[in-house]
């Protein structure tokens, strides 16, 4: 589905990808791994158009996205969410929810001026909509809250709402369970599993080892702006390499 | 010719770069575009004026004077607007704002309290002397802007790359947050930095008012947008970037005026400002200086 | 009703006034809106100006056909300087707009069509009252309806944060031109409209101050809905006028309100709730 092949990037003359390689499948959880600072979130800024590759190249679906904008990308299929929670927190949730449909929202400039039968029925449909999406995170009932008021956890959550409101037909979440205690990850782990079977192929990255082995049903590990291995989460847990990157670091499975 | 027209340059770049050393200064430590600048400028001059002409002051203790009058201005300003915005984390265009404010403020303050003629120093103020060189006429007062600008900036110069206060004004240009952990007093810093590039730029208004022997209320005006094409030019918070662009302003406003048109060398800075923006928006020197949360 | 005539006749100037003043604090909301601060639009005010004079004084075109050039040639402008421009965020783009407006003030002030610094003289006076109420209308209408779609909770998202926006599949920088030059089309209808009822137009009305009294009619009223741009033009009309004795520092007055609603009112007069930064997020390119 998503096809990333010799990826590379460096800032000036520091190298921070090199000859990245790995498919994610259609469908399922794939999971990147890989110590604090080896590239991961690089690597969702390349796909998602944010940074412009230094070397290779990324196709989704046999398409290529090199040069496109992000909200090119968006279109195309790829939404994601950001390690640092980027919700739009003067708005409401349901007004969050409806941003993500922009794209998908189309009516002209006279059917609007005009507040036409047509724009009215295609607002109140993704007003419908957004409900819907809000339910699915069970974030519903405080449709109409400004998001800022939201906990931490439920910020994250209305930020899947948001992403799968552009109807990716791929979610790239960026440490989805960063700065959460052990009772909110499983929350979350759970609501990942849910959009999942809902049909949307889920690529995550990570640094915590025991969230991904859980969830993922593949994964690539990532070190030093390098793919070391990739593989089922079994594999993965054998392989030399990845144990030795993570004990050498002295922080298998425990970083938050 | 072409000689005298290259003593105008220097003149007229020498005042530019001290101005927008103060500016540059400012955006570098504070973080702030403050486009009150041009208005304390302007105060600068009035209060040399002023000082010059009710109690007689000899030029250089008005210039003095009118450096602290300023530097005093500037410091308000950080206390009374710059500090509140900075407790309160605004984002980045409120500070800004809240200087156009001042600057208005004060120029139509100046407005009412002085006029909106033209004012001049009295006659004998500005020493008259003139040396001719080959076949350039070296005005004495033109001497004593460059060299008074010139040591102006190498003192501030010298100041930021040697002492110990240079350095960390150069750690709160990194991060502040950095710095205040280092045991800085970086609101201290803020203050002070505010004072120095208030007296700056006032000082900066007495040697064009000298130059041109000409003060109005709203002579900020220009000059800021001068500044702006200046840090722009020299990359923001760049302090060489600011001397080498404010002096390539002076010449390239001085020759297109004198071999082009006089009307093209207004829009000189602005086209310049505006290519550097689209090719290049860190300057022509520099890198913008980016600052860490 | 002579009363009402003279009253009429000694006022009017100021209704009309209070009218361009929305109609301009509204073409300054619509780049707010998306977090840009646009310095530009009283140098688009003094095209529309210009363009409609010249039209009217040299051309004789008929008033409606004048008016619309009024909008269409500010926007054409703001279309190309626009797109280059738009790139630069924050600050950048408030110096490069506040210079866009310094070249406009030079070019008009050294042009032998425009007049020059005397500017123009004897413009037809074809403005009607019902002529500005009517297209303060029409904008507000228009506005509001923006406001309630895709495009102004596009504008709010990229005014939170342009980067998660565009991730939404939002063209970030097709709503960013689209509000500049809309906000440009405004504010050079206002011009046209102005310089037919004033009779005489001259480059000092079009610079730096001006531009700074339009921002603090948007900021005073505040920011968070249509009525916001309106409260603010409006008292900032009337009041020099109650307070004529200010009249040598009217300026100043406009300085301190401009300063004191920054620091104690962030979100402008009777705006209390909502919207709480200005713009979420300023500064850098």
């Amino acid at each position: 589905m998503l096809a990333i092949s010799k990826l590379g990037k460096h800032f000036g003359g520091l190298s921070v990808l090199e000859d990245v390689s790995f498919d994610v499948p259609a469908g399922g959880i794939f999971g990147l791994i890989g110590p604090n600072g080896a590239g991961k979130t690089t690597v969702f800024n390349l796909i998602t158009g944010l940074l412009k590759p230094s070397a290779g190249n990324i196709s989704f679906e046999g398409r290529d996205l090199a040069g496109l904008a992000p909200h090119s990308v968006t279109r195309l299929g790829i939404a994601r969410t950001f390690q640092n929670i980027r919700i739009f927190k003067e708005m409401t949730l349901l007004e969050n929810v409806m941003i993500g449909m922009h794209q998908h929202l189309a009516y002209g400039p006279v059917a609007l001026f005009l507040n036409s039968p047509a724009c009215r029925a295609a607002e109140a449909e993704a007003r419908q909509r957004a409900l819907e999406l809000l339910s699915w995170v069970r974030l519903d009932h405080r449709a109409e809250m400004l998001a800022d008021n939201l906990s931490y956890g439920d910020q994250r959550k209305l930020e899947f709402a948001r992403a799968l409101a552009t109807k990716p037909r791929l979610l790239l979440l960026d440490e989805p369970v960063a700065g959460m205690n052990p009772a909110e990850k499983t929350v979350l782990m759970e609501e990942i599993r849910n959009i999942c079977q809902r049909g949307f192929g889920v690529f995550l990255i990570e640094h915590d080892m025991r969230f991904v082995m859980g969830l993922c049903d593949r994964v690539a590990v990532l070190n030093f702006g390098r793919i070391i291995a990739e593989g089922s989460p079994d594999e993965i847990r054998n392989n030399p390499d990845v144990i030795e990157a993570y004990l050498g670091r002295e922080d298998e499975g425990q970083a938050s | 010719m072409l000689s005298q027209q290259l003593l105008n340059a220097l003149t007229l770049g020498s005042v530019y770069a001290l101005f927008a050393l103060g500016f540059t200064l400012v955006f570098g430590v504070l973080a702030v575009i403050n486009l009150s600048h041009g208005a304390v400028f302007m105060v600068g001059s009035y209060a040399a004026l002023f000082l010059v002409t009710r109690f007689e002051m000899p030029l250089w203790l008005a210039l003095l004077a009118a450096m602290a009058v300023s530097g005093m201005l500037g410091l308000l300003i950080d206390v009374l607007i710059l500090k509140p915005l900075r407790a309160r984390n605004a984002p980045h265009l409120i500070p800004m704002i809240a200087t156009i404010g001042v600057a208005i403020t004060l120029s139509s303050s100046a407005q009412g309290i002085f006029g909106a003629e033209i004012l001049r120093f009295p006659e004998g103020t500005i020493p008259a002397g003139e040396f001719i060189i080959g076949d350039v006429h070296v005005r004495a007062i033109e001497i004593g802007i460059v060299g008074i600008a010139f040591t102006l900036m190498a003192v501030l110069f010298l100041a930021i790359r040697r002492t110990q206060l240079g350095r960390a004004l150069r750690a709160i240009a990194e991060s502040p947050k950095a710095a205040s952990l280092l045991g800085i007093n970086v609101e201290g810093l803020f203050h002070g930095t505010s004072f120095v590039a208030a007296a700056l730029g006032g000082a900066a208004g007495v040697l064009i008012g000298l130059d041109f022997n000409a003060i109005t209320p709203l002579m900020g005006q220009p000059i800021l947008h001068k500044g702006i094409a200046v840090i722009i030019l020299g990359g923001m918070g760049d302090i060489r970037g600011a001397l080498i662009a404010g002096m390539f302003l002076g010449f390239a406003e001085v020759m297109s005026k004198a071999y082009l048109s006089s009307q093209l060398g207004d829009a000189v800075a602005f086209g310049l400002l505006f290519l550097i923006l689209l090719v290049r928006p860190s300057g022509m020197f520099g890198r913008v200086l980016e600052r860490k949360a | 009703m002579e009363w009402l005539d003279n009253y009429w006749s000694t006022y009017n100037t100021l209704v009309y006034s209070i009218g361009v003043h929305a109609l301009l604090a509204l073409s300054i909301w619509l780049t707010l809106a998306c977090g840009l601060l646009s310095l530009a639009n009283a140098a688009f005010m003094g095209i529309g100006a210009y363009v409609s004079a010249l039209l009217s004084l040299q051309a004789g075109w008929p008033f409606a056909a004048v008016l619309a050039a009024a909008g269409v040639v500010p926007a054409l402008v703001a279309l190309i300087i626009g797109i280059p421009t738009l790139r630069l965020s924050g600050v950048y783009l408030a110096m490069a707009t506040l210079a866009f407006g310094e070249v406009v003030r030079i070019i008009v002030l050294n042009l032998e069509i425009t007049g020059g610094p005397e500017g123009l003289n004897g413009i037809p006076q074809s403005t009607q009252g019902w002529h500005i109420l009517a297209i303060l209308a029409f904008t507000i209408y228009g506005l509001a309806r923006l406001r309630r779609s895709r495009v102004g909770r596009a504008f709010e998202s990229i005014r939170e944060d342009d980067v998660a926006a565009s991730l939404m599949g939002i063209d970030v920088a097709r709503h960013k031109l689209f509000a500049f030059v809309l906000g440009a089309t405004i504010a050079g209808v206002a011009g046209g409209l102005n310089a037919h009822f004033t009779f005489f137009i001259s480059p000092r009305e079009y610079g730096f101050e001006n531009a700074v009294d339009i921002l603090t009619m948007a900021i005073l009223g505040g920011i968070g809905s249509l009525v916001g741009p309106m409260r603010g033009a409006t008292i900032l009309t009337l009041l020099p006028e109650l307070l004529r004795f200010l009249h040598e520092f009217r300026g100043v007055f406009n300085g301190i309100v401009l300063v004191l609603v920054v620091l104690f009112l962030p979100k402008g007069l009777w705006e209390p709730r909502r919207i709480k930064a200005l713009f979420a997020r300023g500064g850098r390119a």
